[in-house]
């Protein structure tokens, strides 16, 4: 979702700072990154830290290894269950007389609202900037793995989630490592439970906050010119208070219908363009495939565009993470192991076919440029693939969009503030849940939590946080560490659930109402 | 033919006199009326992860108001005209979930109130009178 490109664009997002404040908050702000920076490194460079020798992240590959093991373990679910997973998302399977509660659709939607973001339009971008369009391939290869370890998190999430009297559901990870843990007489799913709720908080504030308002007010201020950042996070934060304490329903659901409609078009956007192109799509795969296993010139050859591929995937569509769990939990079911299903169509939708899209579109439009002679692409000196305009990250996407649609870059724009916004929505119930697993539920609990993640937006859009927002992906991706390593433990219920369910579908007894 | 009529029952004046039609109806050939209420619902809509979560509640909540201050007086008001009085309460696409409650009862006609919106009104918002003359599996009686 995040973690996408730039630390340059959180540089701008400072120099607009200076130019608003005097010397001294400019001062205060890098002391606070120096301080940050220095108690936090540690943590953000074991978290990134590649493996010796290499430029590959073990924190990529510890993904990508769950996601391995989840398929082989459920012996290709995602594949076996994607038509059925079609089925419940219709409604096929679901009783008429639960008309009104959480349906599978809805559950299904406001999770991939969490996701679908700045990752797919910019993060891509960087991916095929730096890996070459071979990168589409392994991103596509690890977003199919993934789906396995989506179906494992949002099973359970649902199976261990807390159903209170007055009718209100709390689920996640830190439940079913709780629960999970001790129902199979293992010890530490406490511990667990606890390291995955402060991680989400952190990341929730990072990631989920200000990364988002930051990437947020880029976007304005590419549209209307230079101006202090504080102004955006001020609004932002105005907005996201209404929705979140005041429980001001009509932006939020404003919101939450704009988004699939700005999901929807930029789907069909590149479509178009990729059709307009039909005679090249052949062509476009052929550097996909051929990318995929030589590299076509790019830096580090095939591994370089492995690495960004999977790394791509892995943040782009969360899986593994446990923060889908979350949202999964409401949904209104007696089989866990139905929305398990559901939520393996959300990285086949958020990377098979979202990303793939934008990088097809990168592709066809002849964004990359690369020597006629040797049909290698040409890297600058940092490592990038030389572009047409010299653009990257979100403007280059914009940049190959616009050779089709001159007026696309605003509705781009305007796409990103959105996702940005329903992003943050979205963490701050995933930041939410956390905080009260920690402190316990109650309104002023509640209210606390709330304001802080407020208060975090106005920091987000305003500030140069660089180490800050590298400290918050390393939280979102230290949940993972904690998340996928419960996880091992609890498959085997998750595969009793799922032999039961098979069982019973092929007997007729879970049978369609519809 | 049988003897029971669904009418639709919104709290509406136009819903009122469809109701009071159809009481007549069944008075006189001593048949029953179910009062259908129907809370608008699609699971195809956009929630917010909070909505979500309180959904379950709301929907208890709705359903309990639904019968206090709608479905309960206007039961009592309509009982003792000649006519059994029974009620539901459903969640759905109004047409849709009156045809279906229809069936399952096996009634033998539906009754509607016309809330008077205009032609251009109706096509651009969708009507249910509209709807429900289109894919009714019984007669249809429209009220004015």
């Amino acid at each position: 979702m995040y973690r996408t490109f730039t630390r340059a664009a959180a540089a701008a997002a400072g120099l607009s700072l200076i130019g608003a404040a005097p010397a001294l908050a400019q001062s205060i702000d890098e002391k606070v990154n120096q301080l940050f920076a220095s108690s936090t490194g540690w943590f953000v460079n074991f978290i990134f830290s590649p493996f010796p020798g290499t430029s590959f992240p073990w924190i990529v590959a510890w993904l990508v290894i769950a996601a391995t093991v989840f398929t082989l373990y459920f012996v290709f679910i995602q594949f076996r269950a994607f038509g059925h997973a079609i089925s419940l998302v219709k409604g096929d399977y679901s009783d008429p007389n639960d008309a009104g509660e959480v349906s599978h659709f809805q559950a299904l939607a406001t999770a991939l609202s969490g996701t679908v973001g700045l990752g797919n339009i910019a993060g891509v971008a960087v991916a095929i900037g730096i890996g070459g369009p071979g990168a589409t391939f392994w991103m596509i290869l690890a977003g199919l793995m993934g789906m396995a370890s989506k179906f494992t998190e949002c099973t359970l999430g649902v199976k261990y989630r807390n159903e209170y009297e007055d009718g209100t559901v709390s689920g996640g990870p830190m439940y079913y490592l709780t629960k999970g843990f001790a129902e199979r007489g293992l010890p530490g799913g406490k511990i667990l439970a606890v390291m995955f709720s402060i991680f989400c908080i952190l990341g929730a504030l990072g990631g989920g906050n200000m990364f988002q308002a930051n990437q947020a007010h880029q976007q304005i201020t590419g549209i209307v010119g230079e101006f202090p950042g504080w102004i955006t996070g001020v609004i932002f934060a105005v907005v996201v208070f209404a929705v979140i304490v005041g429980g001001l329903k009509s932006i939020a659901s404003v919101t939450e219908k704009v988004v699939p409609f700005m999901g929807v078009m930029y789907v069909l956007a590149a479509l178009v363009i990729i059709l307009m192109n039909a005679d090249m799509i052949g062509w476009a795969f052929g550097q996909i495939f051929a990318g995929a296993f030589t590299g076509l010139g790019v830096a580090g050859g095939m591994v370089g565009a492995l690495i960004q591929g999977f790394k791509r995937a892995a943040f782009s569509n969360e899986a593994g993470v446990g923060s889908a769990a979350i949202a999964h939990s409401a949904v209104r079911t007696k089989e866990p192991i139905t929305e398990g299903f559901v939520s393996l169509l959300e990285p086949f939708i958020d990377t098979v076919v979202i990303c793939t899209m934008t990088a097809l579109v990168i592709i066809i439009s002849g964004q990359l440029v690369s020597d006629p002679e040797t049909g290698l692409y040409l890297v600058t000196d940092s490592g990038m693939i030389q572009t047409a305009d010299g653009s990257s990250g979100v403007s280059l996407t914009s940049a190959a969009f616009a050779t089709a649609f001159g007026w696309f870059p605003y509705v781009l724009a305007l796409a990103v503030i959105l996702f940005a916004f329903s992003t943050m929505i979205s963490w701050s119930y995933y930041g939410l849940k956390a905080w009260t697993y920690l402190f316990g539920e109650g309104k002023s609990k509640e209210i606390t939590f709330k304001v802080i993640f407020c208060i975090f937006v106005v920091i987000g859009a305003a500030a140069n946080l660089g180490p800050v927002i590298d400290f918050s992906d390393a939280a979102i991706f230290a949940m993972a560490v904690v998340n996928v390593f419960g996880l091992y433990f609890l498959m085997p219920i998750v595969k009793k659930e799922l032999h039961s369910y098979l069982a019973r579908l092929k007997s007729g007894e879970i049978h369609k109402f519809h | 033919m049988s003897g029971k009529f669904v009418v639709g029952y919104d709290g509406s004046e136009a819903a009122r006199r469809a109701l009071d039609f159809a009481i007549e109806r069944a008075a006189a050939q001593g048949g029953a009326v179910l009062i259908a209420h129907v809370l608008e619902w699609s699971p195809y809509s956009f929630l917010t992860p909070t909505e979500l979560e309180e959904r379950h509640k709301r929907r208890r909540e709705e359903l309990e108001r639904a019968e206090t201050a709608l479905m309960a007086p206007v039961v009592k008001e309509a009982s003792g005209k000649g006519a059994e009085i029974e009620s539901v309460i459903r969640y759905g696409r109004i047409a849709e979930v009156l045809c279906e409650i229809a069936r399952e009862n096996g009634a033998g006609q539906i009754f509607i109130g016309r809330n008077g919106h205009s032609a251009w009104g109706a096509r651009v918002f969708g009507s249910v009178a509209s709807a429900l003359v289109q894919t009714a599996p019984v007669p249809c009686t429209i009220v004015p």
